[in-house]
């Protein structure tokens, strides 16, 4: 399978826990990042995520190397899904092993902030009244 | 010819996805020009330019058969 990928298919988390689970493994930590409908007092019907599949995809990779020069002996699996996703849907799983328990959860924060950071991946959230691109800075005038 | 490509709220301005245009040799500082006066407003948003899936300053040539994505602000996760 691979290991840092973009999908429009439904993320279940098993086939990442098994491809990053070996002999030498005692911990995985197992990320998932849900559609939320309530923030901050507005109700999102749905999300739209689009990315640049290949540059993410390649983004993703970069990502896992990192974080085996970082704390080698991990193992890192990364899917982002596309399309539209429905409250309570999966947008993202990481899953990261290690021989022990600590770097396995460090490593897997330190994989979502860089993420939301570099990926070229876009949520476009929508609500009864309207929609955003989130991140979505205009610098025109008002 | 180059290959580019819009995304999330650029795509909604320029309303495409991507488009093959005439480019013999110029640097993203002046994509960037012919972005804006082709598609009004461009330059109010914010973005970055990858070429061939490499983040780039504007400084940076484009060459024939290159592909350029305008990048804007990621929101993954």
């Amino acid at each position: 399978m691979n290991p840092f990928e973009v999908t429009s298919e439904v993320l279940s988390p098993n086939r990442y826990l098994r491809y990053v689970t070996h002999a030498e493994v005692g911990a995985v930590t197992l990320f998932s990042g849900i559609v939320r409908e309530w923030t901050n007092g507005m109700r999102t019907l749905f999300l739209e995520y689009e990315a640049y599949v290949p540059m993410a995809e390649k983004i993703l990779a970069e990502i896992g190397a990192d974080i085996q020069r970082k704390w080698p002996g991990t193992r890192i699996a990364i899917a982002h899904r596309i399309g539209r996703l429905q409250i309570s849907e999966t947008a993202v799983i990481i899953a990261v092993s290690s021989p022990h328990r600590q770097i396995a959860y460090k490593a897997n924060e330190f994989a979502i902030e860089q993420i939301k950071k570099h990926v070229p991946i876009w949520k476009k959230e929508i609500w009864e009244d309207g929609e955003k691109w989130v991140g979505e800075q205009s610098n025109k005038p008002l | 010819m180059i290959q580019l490509y819009y995304f999330a709220q650029i795509k909604e301005l320029t309303q495409k996805k991507e488009e093959t245009i005439l480019w013999s040799e110029g640097t993203v500082a002046e994509l960037i020009k012919w972005a804006d006066e082709t598609y009004p407003g461009f330059t109010d948003y914010s973005w970055q330019v990858a070429v061939n899936e490499e983040y780039v300053l504007e400084t940076e040539e484009i060459n024939p058969g290159d592909i350029v994505a305008f990048i804007p602000p990621v929101s993954g996760g």
